[in-house]
């Protein structure tokens, strides 16, 4: 097996389904039907690419597996998902935050990927692209209306950029595999990708009339499976009908 | 032959025709392009099908009941679900277009324009109810992913928009 781009396209899969289970558990919880509906309808997006992923890997891998066992029957640290997407949903200005700082790579990486030499992610690339692009307008928008908005919403959304910006600097560090997918042309190359991230992301935020958070400490550890105490819990409601009645079907 | 390009028999067109999209009734799947080809090879038609969206859920539904409606005309299948070339709005016929509007669904604009409609608040997408362009953005994501939501400052009637995708 091809164990390198296997473990490559998890890294990729990964931060889509965890994020993808985020946004689903707003189903009903969202602060507007609007917001809601959007919400689910990305979430939505986001495991249908990640179905795309997994039947892939679940191709690479063989004997028998399939997307439901590399969705549901792996451990916390076989995730390899950044730490950036696992974080909670504190208030709806922390929802709409990681998405936009996620969107904002998404969209970037999704860009680079469909140059991959490899069809079937260039393929899944060029699909997926063209929903990215919708979400990243309405988590860029809602930034806005939040930054300038209500001195309440303000505050809440500088908050918010301002506790997960920790988080970005990993979305541009390099895994082993990343390496040696690179060298093949058949991954992204992250490294590249930082400053043009940071100077959309920027503008974004001032155009909004947020501050740019100024601290260098950065958070790291997901994309080698070390993750923060928030991705038990996800895993345990995600996982909770296959790990209760194993093998189940719909 | 372009890869953007059908590939259909002419004599399984009829058939697959009747098969509507499971969550716009009104649409064939041919009026809305997600048939990219369909060959008979040693007696069995090889069906290719390329979802809308990623996680459109009719997709498994349209497979089942493209099977169905070749199984009537005596033809067994196989269906295969294909991601490359993407799917776009731009493949929606103009038959589909106009199934569209009289389902209650704008059809959807250029490329250029749809930005202008979601992101810059401009008035161009037409009422389906009574054609007026005074129309407002309610939302990004209407029903489905594939919809925004509108409402029409005229009537006062709210109505979905098919989002262009390309």
């Amino acid at each position: 097996m091809k164990q390198n781009l296997y473990k490559y396209i998890l890294g990729i899969a990964d931060n889509s389904l965890i994020l993808g289970q985020r946004m689903g558990a707003l189903t009903g919880h969202g602060p507007s039907l609007e917001t809601d509906i959007a919400c689910t309808n990305i979430s939505l997006d986001l495991f249908g690419q990640v179905r795309n992923y997994y039947q892939y890997a679940a191709k690479l891998k063989g004997d028998n597996t399939t997307e439901d066992d590399i969705a549901f029957l792996r451990k916390e640290r076989e995730y390899f998902n950044v730490l950036l997407v696992e974080q909670p949903d504190t208030n709806f200005a922390y929802t709409i935050a990681r998405q936009f700082l996620f969107d904002s790579y998404h969209f970037l990486f999704l860009t680079e990927l469909q140059k991959s030499y490899d069809i079937t992610l260039s393929a899944i690339a060029k699909k997926s692209i063209k929903e990215v692009s919708y979400h990243k307008r309405f988590s860029s928008d809602w930034i806005k209306r939040l930054g300038d908005g209500t001195e309440i919403s303000h505050e809440n959304i500088q908050e918010a950029i301002n506790e997960l910006w920790t988080y970005t600097d990993e979305l541009f560090h390099q895994t082993e595999e990343d390496k040696i997918m690179v060298k093949e042309n058949i991954g992204v190359d992250v490294t590249r990708l930082k400053e043009v991230y940071y100077d959309a992301v920027n503008g974004i935020l001032k155009e909004a009339t947020l501050d740019i958070p100024e601290s260098k400490w950065f958070q790291k550890g997901g994309k080698h499976g070390i993750h923060t105490e928030h991705l038990g819990y996800i895993l345990s409601d995600l996982q909770y009908m296959q790990r209760t009645y194993p093998n189940m079907e719909w | 032959m372009l890869e953007e390009d059908q590939n259909i028999e002419t004599r399984l067109i009829p058939i697959l025709e009747q098969v509507s999209d499971p969550e716009i009734p009104v649409l064939s799947i041919m009026d809305m392009g997600v048939v990219r080809s369909a060959i008979i090879e040693n007696g069995i038609v090889q069906v290719q099908i390329t979802p809308t969206y990623s996680g459109c859920p009719a997709m498994d539904v349209i497979g089942e009941d493209i099977k169905k409606a070749l199984k009537e005309a005596n033809y067994e299948s196989n269906i295969e679900l294909i991601l490359a070339p993407a799917w776009t709005t731009d493949w929606i016929t103009p038959r589909g277009r106009k199934a569209l509007e009289d389902y209650g669904i704008a059809a959807p604009l250029d490329a250029e324009a749809d930005k202008a409609v979601l992101l810059k608040g401009k008035r161009m997408v037409k009422c389906t109810n009574c054609s007026s362009q005074n129309t407002k953005l309610i939302s990004q994501f209407g029903s489905t992913a594939c919809k925004a939501q509108f409402k029409c400052e005229d009537c006062l009637e709210p109505f979905d928009y098919f989002k262009c995708f390309k």
